[in-house]
């Protein structure tokens, strides 16, 4: 048996459902392949979409056609706005999911996805030719041929399940590792590294006291985070609570650490710092005598809580212990013990910026396979891959996405630059050009690329237009509509005199002046009553002074951000660089001036002597 | 090519006389010719006249030089403004071209744009990297010079107090879920009021020159009797220092400041450095070293007709520093003046007695101390510290207005900003490890 494919996706996880629905999307013979499609869509760790920076990718995605945000919104069972109250740029949507919706969700969108086929069957070779990926073969010997791969194996890579001292070969809790594919890739010498991260024990919700917690609500009115949304696809909502660890807990844990595979050297991989188990909190930040703990449930139709702050290793007798310690715990009953996981990850530097590997053309990787953590972060490579791909097959232009653009363009950026070593997380402070970047805007930032790169169906284009020209018309409104000096209903709505008379848009500018302040004057009458439109406007209007100051500093780098640094330069014979310098350049080889620039310890004066010197490399 | 920045910088060496020229490059420079002018100059032609402030008062009166894109040294737009030499004109200059518009020229930028608009050729792309390299230390090191100790200590206090402001900003961003709070808003207020305080003070004090350091310290080094009394004496043309032909006259550390260029060196004469049991002179060795250690420039000395120069007499820890070689009294040998090169160091050969290669030296010492044509001076350095500080107060009082509000992604911003202006007074370019910082101090993630 043999098929010809424009793309394979290899996996079924957050990457590889958008690699694979992104690669369709654009009209390109796509088809997944996965070990198991009920597991499509599957969320493995906390049942939870967004939060910041992490929203930024979910509306990114959506912005660009995407499946996470619509899923969500179908599955989301208590949706929050984090940082509300310290401006728009950092302004971040989270959702808790019930894992059951979410993943069913997931299916319905890639079985109705026109050139989408999928397919159940571990992959466990590749078949390759001259060093150029031509497809892959199967587990029972099939063979599927492809111009273009996209391998997102997730943990699966070399995957080591561990509680306490006991460890099996695993991808996650209850399925097999994919050990042949690591093997086949090692042999290309792509620098592996090995990571970690861990869950904590599930609990039956029914053996909970929620009384004695503290309630966490979801945000009135709901939230949304499809561009193409207005919550009324939500379903139930429901609370959340938080509770916390205590000395006992601690003392507990403490005393069963020389059985934490961590300390006791089983597992080797490095965590994530902002992620730590319970063991590595109390160890790390001895000094606080309590945790806090999220306690999340994980669906409608389940029992089953997620007590996100716990995530552990340890025995399962030491993690019994711990949890009844915990307010509201005492008799909760352990459905699925904590665990951690280790796998294999490759060196994202040997990836170029469309996620293509440097080393052996056709194959590209998306999600953790890279050295990332995270739902959303997968799925944005995920997105990135699938585009990527099929504009190779379509013998298009890849698309780029550039850190003042996008966080995709941010975390893509910061991986093939300058690596990672711990599971890489999007954060907002990652993002020099964080006022630029809001969720609020991801759609007037990569919804017109989209539609150029034929992602965008028309009913959101339309959508998409109809906004955009209202936004227009508002903000002209706005300019041309004036209140005058001797104005007193405006003055004492805005509780501020005036000398001379004032353009509404001005006076939105004013600290402490809102568009909801500013539509009570009742000369400037009417004014909008669309939310979305509302903090768009008032958005792009007082954020106008920074933007301006950002776009000049992007300008300014503008100019050579692109230049690109041949592969073959040999640094060491640049002798006006500093030996550190140049030792830097060598390790890191960035693929432009803007990237090199972005290395830390790179001077300016460095980049000057960087062009000076390319003059010369080009004239050879 | 004239969508770059303007840039301005003096293209000619500081000196008290003779003729100052400052040099403007870039799309500005013809608005910046017109209103320092008062009128447009023609191309290539040299106009005598009145140049003129931002506020139409006269600075100076001299020739000015327009040459418009492509045929310039750039390659862009230029104007030359050729006025008396004196530092405060030539600062008033500087200072209304920026007024207008213009940016102090990056070390070697001149040279730079000449070079990517194609006016030089690829021969000298080399000695152009060369330039920009050595400029750019030179800068940094000319800036760091320009300040005294005490002016530095602040900056980086403020630094870091902006730094720890900014982890607790940006973790208060990126982690608003976790329960440490890290936004108590009056102690937030406190800090950044404070920070607006303590830049203010420093500004007017850079303001007020109270940081201009005295100059350049060079020691004179060497075995007793090896001439560096005489040597002190011929750079001063005066006796300062005692000579005798009995080594170890000079117990103790003289010390006397003469000008070149402009610029004041303070020429430190040292005892001789040798084993000693003497009490008094060992005394003088440990006064000796410890000056050496605070130079900035080493002239180790020795005796041409029998010494050789040993570098071991020097104390541990002065690696850095740039150590001339002074082979003294070649009155005595075949010698001549000169400079030679020996075991990588610069060697100047002369005879302290008879005052011969000691306009050698000087000149030598004047290329060390950075007085040539490429780096900025001390003035100029001073003028880039008080506009990066201006930057730095209006960002923190920006900063103030956005707490109010509460915009927190406008405070963080306007943190960033302000840090980046007071890193840029250091020369320091720290990347955003923010997140390490954020890491290792909380407890972060559920």
């Amino acid at each position: 048996m043999s098929q010809h494919y424009g793309v394979i996706v290899i996996g079924g996880g957050h990457a590889g459902t958008e690699a694979a629905l992104a690669s369709a999307r654009m009209g390109v013979r796509t088809i997944l392949i996965t070990h198991n499609i009920e597991t499509l869509g599957q969320m493995s760790c906390n049942p939870a979409i967004g939060g910041i920076g992490k929203g930024h990718l979910v509306k990114e995605i959506d912005a660009m056609g995407g499946a996470m945000a619509r899923a969500i919104d179908k599955a989301g069972i208590q949706f929050r706005t984090l940082n509300a109250s310290k401006g728009p740029a950092v302004r971040a949507t989270r959702a808790q999911a019930d894992r059951v919706l979410y993943k069913a969700a997931i299916r319905q969108v890639l079985e109705t996805q026109e050139n989408l086929s999928l397919f159940q069957q571990s992959v466990d070779d590749f078949l390759i030719e001259n060093n150029t990926l031509k497809g892959v073969k199967t587990q029972i010997g099939l063979s599927f041929f492809a111009d273009k791969v996209i391998l997102t194996s997730g943990t699966f890579l070399g995957g080591v399940i561990h509680i306490g001292g006991a460890n099996y070969a695993a991808g996650r809790a209850g399925d097999a590792p994919s050990n042949a594919l690591s093997k086949t890739l090692k042999a290309y010498d792509l620098g592996v590294g090995r990571l970690k991260t861990g869950t904590p024990p599930r609990l039956d919700g029914r053996t909970i006291d929620y009384k004695i917690m503290q309630v966490q609500s979801g945000d009135t009115p709901l939230p949304s985070f499809s561009f193409m949304g207005d919550g009324r696809e939500h379903p139930e909502q429901i609370h959340c609570y938080i509770t916390h660890t205590n000395e006992k807990t601690h003392d507990l844990i403490r005393a069963g650490l020389d059985k934490s595979p961590i300390y006791t050297g089983g597992i080797e991989g490095v965590g994530p710092r902002y992620c730590p188990s319970i063991e590595d909190k109390i160890v790390r930040f001895a000094q606080r005598d309590s945790h806090q703990i999220f306690v999340e449930p994980e669906g409608l139709t389940t029992h089953e809580v997620y007590p996100n702050g716990v995530s552990t290793s340890l025995p399962y007798a030491i993690q019994e212990d711990f949890i009844h310690s915990i307010k509201g715990f005492e008799k909760a009953h352990i459905v699925r013990p904590g665990y951690a996981i280790e796998y294999d990850f490759f060196d994202p530097r040997g990836l170029k910026q469309t996620l293509e590997l440097k080393k052996l053309s056709g194959l590209y990787f998306a999600g953790q396979i890279n050295g990332t953590t995270g739902y959303e972060e997968a799925a944005a490579q995920g997105l990135l891959a699938g585009i990527n791909a099929a504009c190779a097959v379509l013998e298009k232009d890849p698309w780029l996405p550039k850190r003042d653009e996008s966080y995709i363009g941010v975390m893509v950026d910061d991986l093939t630059t300058i690596g990672t070593s711990e599971p890489y997380r999007m954060f907002t402070s990652r993002a020099e050009y964080r006022l630029l970047l809001r969720e609020d805007n991801a759609d007037e930032r990569l919804t017109p690329k989209a539609r150029a790169l034929g992602l965008i169906d028309e009913v959101r284009w339309q959508a998409f237009e109809d906004k955009y020209s209202a936004v227009a018309r508002e903000r002209q409104r706005l300019e041309c509509t004036w209140i005058q000096a001797d104005d007193t209903q405006a003055a004492q709505v805005l509780n501020q005199t005036f000398n001379h008379e004032y353009s509404l848009l001005e006076l939105l500018k004013r600290p402490k002046v809102d568009y909801r302040v500013l539509s009570q004057i009742e000369s400037g009458k009417p004014f909008l009553d669309d939310k979305i439109l509302m903090s768009a406007v008032e958005n792009q209007i007082k954020y106008e002074g920074y933007i301006k100051r950002q776009l000049a500093e992007i300008e300014k780098y503008k100019k050579n951000e692109n230049t690109a640094l041949p592969a073959d330069v040999d640094y060491n014979t640049i002798k006006a660089l500093s030996i550190e310098v140049r030792q830097k350049l060598c390790k890191h080889k960035p693929a432009t001036i803007g990237q090199a620039s972005r290395i830390p310890g790179i001077t300016p004066a460095s980049i000057s002597i960087l062009l000076v010197y390319l003059k010369t490399y080009w004239a050879k | 090519m004239n969508n770059t920045t303007t840039i301005c910088a003096l293209a000619s060496s500081v000196g008290k006389g003779g003729v100052g020229v400052m040099r403007v490059s870039g799309g500005l420079s013809r608005t910046i010719a017109k209103k320092m002018l008062g009128f447009a100059p023609k191309a290539r032609y040299a106009h005598y006249g009145s140049f003129f402030d931002q506020n139409k008062i006269e600075i100076d009166k001299g020739i000015a030089l327009f040459f418009p894109a492509p045929h310039s040294f750039t390659g862009e737009d230029v104007i030359e403004f050729q006025g008396h030499g004196g530092i405060s004109v030539m600062q008033a200059l500087i200072k209304s071209a920026i007024k207008l518009g213009a940016v102090i020229a990056e070390p070697g930028e001149f040279s730079k744009r000449a070079f990517l608009n194609g006016k030089m050729d690829l021969v000298q792309a080399e000695a152009v990297a060369d330039i920009i390299d050595a400029s750019s230390q030179q800068a940094v090191r000319g800036a760091l010079k320009s300040l005294s100790g005490e002016f530095s200590k602040q900056i980086n206090t403020l630094t870091k107090t902006i730094i720890e402001l900014r982890v607790f900003v940006e973790a208060s961003i990126d982690f608003t879920d976790e329960e440490i709070d890290f936004l108590h808003a009056e102690q937030v207020t406190k800090k950044i009021q404070d920070s607006q305080q303590k830049i203010k003070a420093v500004l007017k004090s850079a303001q007020q020159g109270a940081i201009l350091r005295e100059g350049l310290d060079i020691a004179i080094a060497g075995r007793p009797n090896a001439g560096k009394s005489s040597l002190l004496n011929a750079l001063t043309q005066q006796p300062s220092a005692i000579v005798t032909d009995i080594a170890g006259t000079t117990r103790d550390v003289l010390r006397e400041t003469i000008h070149i260029k402009g610029m004041p060196l303070n020429i430190i004469d040292t005892a001789g450095l040798h084993k000693s049991d003497n009490l008094i002179e060992k005394e003088g060795i440990k006064r000796a070293h410890a000056a050496i250690k605070r130079a900035d420039v080493v002239l180790l000395m020795y005796d041409g007709v029998d010494g050789v120069p040993d570098l071991g007499l020097l104390p541990d820890g002065i690696d850095d520093k740039s150590v001339l070689l002074i082979k003294n009294k070649i009155d005595l040998t075949d010698d001549r003046v000169g400079k030679t090169h020996l075991g990588g160091k610069l060697q100047l050969s002369i005879s302290a007695k008879h005052n011969s290669g000691v306009g050698l030296l000087k000149e030598t010492l004047a290329d060390i101390a950075g007085l040539d044509d490429t780096t900025e001076n001390i003035g100029l350095a001073r003028q880039r510290h008080i506009t990066a500080l201006k930057h730095a107060l209006a960002d923190i009082n920006h900063a103030l207005i956005h707490l109010e509000s509460f915009d927190i992604a406008l405070m963080a911003q306007d943190l960033r900003y302000c840090g980046q202006h007071l890193g840029s007074i250091t020369g320091e370019f720290s990347n955003d490890d923010l997140l390490g910082e954020i890491f290792s101090l909380f407890c972060i993630g559920k």
